[in-house]
């Protein structure tokens, strides 16, 4: 499905991913995680297509086809998702326009009609139902006065709508209460399909154990510098990420 | 003060304009508008049309606009208007009271608006001042004969009509009163236009203006609106700007708010070539509230300029003003924002805001608050932004599927939602919202030339 040679970004003339591999295959959860500021969520953003970043070598192929070639949106409508780690609040855009627009966007792209408002309404309840998101927060704007916790229940929310083929989530767990992660990892398990792959970027092991990864990755300085199973993040938690710096080069 | 020679020329043209045409003014004119035109003259020709180097006209050199050659329509002219015709143009379609004025005249043919409540009068200005003097007296020019603004000295000098209402104490006017401000005519005209509002105690009342041209031909309009606030009103007045890109106007509104009065005024600017707004408020009885909101969408070359001016005279009052401009290509904006807090004017609240997005290199925003506070116990604000779309907003609806051009427009129009969502009539706020959105798509400039199509 995703397959990043060499990955090398960087960022006002500084590098922050310094030569990225990763194969990514249908149906996988793999797990990325690392120290604060190894260049986690640039790897997210460059994947979603957020232009600042200057790419300095590499390739990326989604699905058969030359991701950063592509913009943003024709991503996202490729089924490229990413749950942000800070979602933004855009007070005067209604959630209901958004997601609105989103989904029919999305549908257009796959030569769809339009769903009808009713159609919308439904799917919209389904959803929500699922995330357990408080109805009178698709009321408001995008974001605007969201908890730290209603933020990521949202992205989870949007993702559902979108049923996205790659879903990258950007430390979606991080805000979140206990039972709130349990609605947000359900919310995940419950689109698990054998033709969907997901990226869980997250500091703590106690979300996998919800969502179970395949493999766990070590980014590091901007390098993966190990990569095992789902025990490895175990072993992380116990012993932090110094005893793989003579990993990195 | 020394003029240049070209100044000189250029205000001695209107001087010259209105001695010549002195009894052609007056004729037919009550007293109560002709007796201020001779102080109104000495006043405009001591300081002529203002350039850049007047210090209210900084941001807007009026000499250009008012340098160019126009007929004056110094009586009424009879043209033929089909409304319908200006409602296919974008004048919002709305269930309301309409009253259409001509090149600042009102039109001869405005049915009679029969179902009014008891006592309201709607009309023209010149007949009410004519027929029903003692509803006039009291108020014209009370706030506008003694500004040192020589272009309102210029609109009292040569101001023959305009728009007038009139709600007596305790009456409420449902249905608002929808003012269709046309100019119409084949080639490059100037109009002067006087209209006076007169809300009377405890009464409420909407005014909606929508100014707009059936040609695209230069026009220049000098119009002069004095609205009283009775004590405990609540009065809405609406404006839609939306003339053709030559059209260029100055329009100077003055607000006098009695005690618990309440105002809402509200400028969406579309189109139109140079446009300067003054809007000055006198808070003149204690606990008035007054809520000034303003938004513009410029392109190309248009110069949109609010000035705003608040006094407040008196303990207890509120003013809050936010202005918000979306400027594209090469378009100019400004915005000055005036308070003034009297010594003994205690308690008051001032907050003005303006935030205006630059969507060029080229495009340009002056803004300058000037607060005056010579009270002690006051709560006052102001702030000011210029900038860019907010790229992070930008990236999450892309990320969502929303194409940026799409992506972009939703965030322009939620720029100008906030100021949108204060219209206090739920169709006018859909109908403004549709407005927006269409301007920002470049939908509206058709409509300038819908009269040849
Ligand atoms: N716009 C920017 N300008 C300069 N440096 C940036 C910019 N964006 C990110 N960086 C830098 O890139 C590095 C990687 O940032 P990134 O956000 O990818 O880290 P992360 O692994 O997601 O960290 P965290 O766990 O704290 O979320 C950091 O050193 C950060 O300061
Ligand atoms: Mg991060």
């Amino acid at each position: 499905m995703l397959t990043i040679k060499n990955l090398r970004v960087a960022i006002e003339g500084k590098e922050i991913l310094k030569g990225i591999n990763l194969e990514i295959k249908a149906g996988e959860v793999h797990a990325i995680m690392g120290p604060n500021g190894s260049g986690k969520s640039t790897l997210g953003n460059v994947l979603a297509g957020k232009e600042e970043y200057e790419i300095l070598d590499g390739e990326v192929i989604y699905e058969g086809q030359d991701l950063l070639d592509l913009s943003a949106e024709d991503r996202a409508r490729m089924g490229v998702f990413l749950g942000f780690q800070y979602p933004v609040e855009i007070p005067g855009v209604p959630m209901v326009n958004f997601i609105k627009t989103s989904v029919n966007e999305m549908r257009k792209f796959k030569g769809l009609e339009p769903l009808t408002a009713g159609e919308f309404l439904k799917l919209m309840r389904e959803k929500k139902e699922l995330v357990h998101l408080d109805s009178q927060l698709t009321n408001r704007s995008v974001n605007e006065g969201f908890s730290g916790g209603e933020k990521k229940k949202n992205e989870i929310f949007q993702m559902a709508m979108l049923e996205p083929k790659l879903a990258i989530l950007d430390e979606t767990d991080s805000g979140l209460d206990i039972d709130a992660l349990r609605i947000v990892s359900d919310g995940v398990n419950a689109l698990k399909h054998p033709e969907r792959s997901t990226i869980v970027i997250t500091h703590y092991q106690r979300l996998l154990d919800y969502i179970v990864p395949d493999f766990v990755h070590v980014l590091y300085q901007g390098q993966i510098v190990k990569s095992a199973g789902k025990e490895l993040a175990l072993e992380l938690e116990e012993k932090g990420y110094d005893w793989l710096k003579n990993h990195s080069l | 003060m020394t003029l240049t020679a070209n100044k000189v020329a250029l205000s001695e043209k209107y001087t010259e304009l209105f001695h010549a045409n002195r009894s052609l003014l007056d004729e037919g004119s009550s007293d109560l508008l002709n007796r201020m035109r001779e102080i109104a003259i000495k006043r405009f020709e001591k300081v002529g049309i203002p350039g850049f180097k007047n210090e209210n006209y900084k941001y807007t050199n009026l000499e250009r606009v008012f340098g160019k050659s126009f007929r004056h329509l110094l009586e009424y002219q009879p043209v033929d208007v089909d409304l319908n015709e200006a409602f296919r143009c974008d004048v919002p379609q709305l269930d309301t009271d309409v009253v259409l004025l001509v090149n600042g005249w009102y039109y001869a043919k405005n049915q009679p608006l029969n179902n009014l409540p008891k006592g309201v009068v709607v009309g023209s200005l010149k007949q009410v001042a004519n027929e029903q003097p003692e509803l006039v007296k009291d108020y014209l020019n009370r706030q506008a004969g003694l500004s040192d603004d020589p272009i309102v000295a210029l609109n009292t000098a040569f101001a023959q009509d305009g728009f007038f209402m009139y709600v007596p104490d305790q009456v409420v006017v449902e249905k608002p009163i929808q003012v269709i401000n046309l100019m119409r005519a084949e080639e490059p005209v100037f109009a002067t236009q006087r209209n006076l509002i007169i809300a009377g105690k405890n009464s409420q009342a909407k005014v909606i203006f929508c100014d707009h041209t059936m040609n695209p031909v230069d026009f220049l309009t000098n119009s002069v609106t004095e609205v009283f606030v009775g004590q405990d009103a609540v009065l809405d007045i609406y404006t839609i700007q939306n003339q053709n890109n030559q059209a260029n106007s100055v329009n100077s509104s003055f607000f006098r708010q009695e005690a618990n009065s309440n105002l809402l005024s509200s400028v969406a600017t579309l189109h139109g070539g140079l446009i300067r707004n003054n809007l000055k408020v006198e808070m003149a009885g204690e606990h008035a509230e007054a809520n000034l909101y303003g938004m513009s969408f410029t392109d190309k070359n248009q110069h949109v300029d609010n000035f705003t001016n608040i006094e407040h005279a008196v303990p207890n009052c509120l003013s809050n003003q936010v202005y918000k401009n979306v400027l594209d290509e090469d378009s100019v904006g400004a915005f000055t924002g005036r308070i003034h807090v009297v010594r003994d004017a205690q308690k008051t609240n001032a907050f003005q805001r303006n935030n205006n997005v630059l969507l060029t290199d080229s495009a340009k925003m002056n803004t300058k608050p000037q607060l005056i506070i010579d009270a002690d116990d006051v709560k006052c604000s102001h702030g000011a932004t210029i900038g860019q779309i907010d790229e992070e907003a930008l990236f999450y609806l892309r990320a969502r599927c929303i194409g940026e051009a799409d992506a972009r427009m939703m965030l322009m129009n939620a720029f100008a939602h906030e100021v949108v969502q204060n219209i206090r009539v739920e169709p006018l706020r859909d109908r403004i919202d549709e407005l927006v959105e269409k301007r920002l798509r470049g939908e509206l400039a058709r409509c300038h030339a819908c009269d040849k199509n």
